[in-house]
């Protein structure tokens, strides 16, 4: 899957990789981020 | 997954066509990441939040990725990742999402 040009939902979690990390990788890889939200799933 | 997120994503679609859209997961959990990958592809499993039925079938991958990870800059990734990457069952998460559903819109 082909990141660049893309507009990503960031779904992370809190035990996990959190949503901003996420943000700040994709972006890196040219993709526009449009959600970014760090779930607890306890 | 969140009914609030559900709705978010939802609107998402809506506002941007689920053509261009991607979901990045970050979760470590086999379960967490099986219900939020069937959610945005199958709909809500548990039958409770707005996109319960809905088939919104968004392509979905793991920051962890092997194919994710090489697109991404390799500092930030380090930076970002880097130490989640260490001590997270990386593995156990690949093969986990192998088996997202939709994973052949790719």
């Amino acid at each position: 899957m082909k990141l660049d040009g893309k507009k990503i939902i960031a779904l992370g979690e809190r035990d996990g990789v959190p949503g901003p990390a996420i943000a700040a990788c994709v972006t890196s890889a040219g993709a526009e981020v449009v959600f970014v939200e760090t779930e607890c799933f306890v | 997954m969140d009914p609030e997120n559900q709705d978010r994503i939802r609107a998402l679609v809506d506002e941007h066509g689920a053509g261009d859209l991607v979901v990045v997961l970050g979760a470590a959990d086999l379960e967490s990441l099986e219900v939020a990958a069937e959610t945005v592809t199958m709909g809500d499993p548990a039958y409770v939040g707005p996109l319960a039925g809905v088939q919104l079938g968004l392509p979905v991958v793991h920051i962890l990725e092997e194919d994710v990870k090489q697109q991404v800059d390799a500092g930030v990734y380090d930076e970002q990742v880097g130490l989640l990457e260490m001590t997270l069952d990386v593995d156990q998460v690949r093969e986990a999402a192998q088996k997202f559903p939709g994973r052949d819109g790719a």
